[in-house]
């Protein structure tokens, strides 16, 4: 791999690796079962570069700010790189929002060039809002042949022969603006810094490396933080290999392990859950002797590996559930959300190690990570070298706020600078997450204490950004809050939101409100639906501006009512 | 060819069956996640025995952003 100590930025560091290892793949892209191309590092470049020089003959300022959003897809890495090669700074955005919701980021980010796929760039040009907009350059991809461009030009016109200049940046200048969540009135843009990158993958590739050979399968999207390091610039700067899948069809899925010989994987607790789900009935329908063989053989490999992995005494012992993996596996990446033990211990169980950490876009993409010597299920383990971890005001028992001090930590909000205070103070990122660090190092974590849920799938939700769904309700005033921020619990998993509602003067929580607060919930995606609320009597605290102070508001009902005053909002 | 009101009745049907909620209970303009009670995975499911149904192909990312039958219909009558 390359030393990435020698590197300024980003941009020069996957520029070295191109001329290290050009005749190596470094992308495949399949779609079900058909290879839609193969590329190696130099094919790559002959994408890319026409691409930059494309951005620069239209005149695009230095650290202009382009925003990508697109599904899993190698255009996705070779936008990417044009954009760094010119010198550009990368929006990553979040493909699964809705259109008002990239309009609202694109307005935010300020974003000058925007290269998307087709059939979104269509949903964003029906998107209240979208006319505000100011963006000059709109790349499509995906176009349909025939299809009315919209004003946009087909990414793959876009190119000039002319060899682009390649336009150097400093370790402290922005690489990217990542959204750690943050619609409905506060986005939060992450600034992360090419030194910031360049350090996270430093302290990854020290514990899980990459080489030419190795295989990644990419099955998040390339906007996700975990999938952009160990999908895209981890390997490349190692002179691996990226496979992107097109398609999330668990059939597909499972075929491209041994298709691909697949060497590492990132997957969100939600998808290995159900990876487990579904090896779970493959096993329950053996006939009773193999099973019973297979509970043998896996306690057996539980037992011999008890201190560390054995990958080559794993893959014989249970040779056919390896081979179903294509007999390559060596680690399977989750994170983003909490997930439970007894799944990685399944796993573990099987040879198969499911490498959990922590991290967050502001202190660092992984912060901790399982290092498997020996492998713990109830930890999300020790912090990766570089990164320093602290506990704020430990309780009794060793709990307190996680605290994260490293080169990795983010240069700021974008427009922020309140928020950055709040969040950053003396170089520590405030996590919001309870944590206690164990005599051998080792993270566990025990909750939240910001008014914040992460959904199984990975999601942070903001109990402000879904407070519109109930505007104008027949309530004096309401307030959305975290149930964790209100009671913390010392506990994962269970995270829900919880409605408060201040009915008017002389009225009650009566059936029919609750039956418009249940029609309206209905509206939301089952992830942020409200669990409970909460009925209150008095007025919210407000500041100057009448915006409810929430902190304030919180104290006020964990002092006044007891969480058994929660009451459940089932349909 | 089959009308868009068709393939949205035949997609109707197939929902209705394949995750048992009552035919009647459904209607073209329903957001499929929250009427069908399916969190993305099953979604992709469905789409699985929509595409053997209708014997086409629908790729994941252009059902990004369709959460409405009338929306999935369309997109499915273009490839009839």
């Amino acid at each position: 791999m390359l030393d990435l100590r020698r590197f300024p930025s980003v941009g020069a560091s996957l520029q070295a690796a191109i001329d290290r290892w050009p005749d190596e793949v470094c992308l495949i892209e399949a779609d079900r079962e058909r290879e839609n191309h193969r590329l190696t590092y130099r094919q790559f470049e002959g994408l890319a570069l026409p691409l930059a020089s494309a951005l620069q003959e239209m005149g695009m300022p230095e650290a202009f700010r382009a925003a990508i959003i697109m599904t899993n897809q190698s255009k996705w890495l070779v936008s990417a790189y044009a954009v760094f090669y010119a010198g550009g700074i990368l929006i990553p955005l979040d493909y699964k929002l809705t259109g008002r919701e990239h309009v609202e980021l694109l307005t935010h980010s300020r974003t000058r060039v925007l290269i998307i796929e087709y059939h979104l760039w269509r949903q964003l040009r029906q998107s209240e809002g979208f006319d505000r907009l100011a963006l000059p350059l709109v790349l499509v991809t995906e176009t349909p042949a025939g299809a009315d461009l919209l004003g946009a030009q087909r990414w793959e016109e876009c190119r000039r022969p002319e060899a682009p200049r390649f336009v150097a940046r400093r370790r402290t200048d922005t690489a990217c603006i990542v959204y750690s969540s943050g619609t409905g009135g506060r986005p939060k843009g992450c600034m992360m810094t090419h030194d910031n990158y360049l350090e996270q993958c430093r302290s990854l590739t020290a514990l899980y490396p990459f080489w030419p050979g190795v295989r990644y399968l990419s099955i998040l999207p390339t906007n996700h933080a975990i999938d952009f390091m160990v999908g895209f610039f981890g390997p490349f700067i190692c002179g691996a290999a990226v496979v992107h899948l097109r398609t999330l069809r668990p059939e597909f899925v499972r075929d491209a392990f041994p298709r691909y010989q697949i060497t590492y994987v990132s997957l969100v607790p939600m998808v290995l859950k159900n990876l487990e789900r579904g090896l779970c009935t493959r096993f329950a329908g053996l006939p009773p002797f193999k099973r019973s063989l297979l509970g043998a053989l896996t306690a057996m490999n539980r037992s011999l590996t008890r201190r560390r992995p054995w990958l080559g005494l794993s893959r014989l012992l249970l040779r056919d559930v390896h081979r179903a993996f294509g007999g390559k596996l060596r680690a399977i990446f989750v994170g983003g959300a909490f997930t439970e033990p007894s799944t990685l211990q399944f796993f573990y169980d099987l040879g198969i190690p499911v490498a959990n950490g922590y991290g967050l876009t502001e202190a660092g993409t992984a912060v901790t990570l399982n290092d498997f010597r020996p492998f713990r299920a109830d930890t999300v383990g020790r912090p990766l070298p570089g990164m320093e971890v602290r506990i704020s005001d430990p309780d009794g028992e060793g709990i307190g706020e996680v605290l994260v001090r490293s080169k990795t930590v983010m240069a700021g909000y974008l427009d922020d600078a309140e928020l950055t205070a709040e969040t950053i103070v003396d170089g520590w990122v405030r996590t919001g997450d309870l944590g206690r660090l164990d005599a051998m190092g080792h993270l566990q974590l025990f909750g939240r204490k910001k008014n914040m849920i992460v959904t199984e799938g990975g999601k942070n939700i903001y109990p402000e950004d879904i407070e519109n769904v109930f505007d104008s309700l027949a309530v004096k005033e309401f307030c959305v809050f975290a149930r964790n921020y209100l009671w913390p619990q010392k506990g994962l998993g269970r995270e829900e939101l919880v409605l408060v509602l201040h009915p008017d003067a002389g009225k009650t929580v009566d059936a029919e409100l609750l039956e418009e607060v249940r029609r309206r919930n209905r509206r939301l995606p089952d992830f942020k639906r409200i669990r409970s609320y909460l009925p209150w009597s008095s007025d919210f605290p407000r500041t100057a501006s009448m915006k409810i102070k929430r902190p304030d508001l919180a104290r006020l009902i964990t002092e006044g009512a007891g969480e058994d005053g929660l009451r459940p909002l089932a349909d | 060819m089959k009308t868009l009101e068709q393939v949205i009745e035949e997609v109707l049907q197939l929902a209705s069956r394949h995750c048992k909620v009552s035919r009647e209970d459904l209607s073209a303009d329903d957001d499929f996640f929250q009427k069908l009670g399916i969190d993305s995975l099953q979604a992709l499911d469905l789409l699985t025995r929509l595409e053997n149904h209708f014997h086409i192909e629908l790729p994941d990312y252009e059902m990004q952003g369709v959460s409405d039958f009338r929306r999935l219909a369309e997109r499915i009558q273009v490839r009839l």
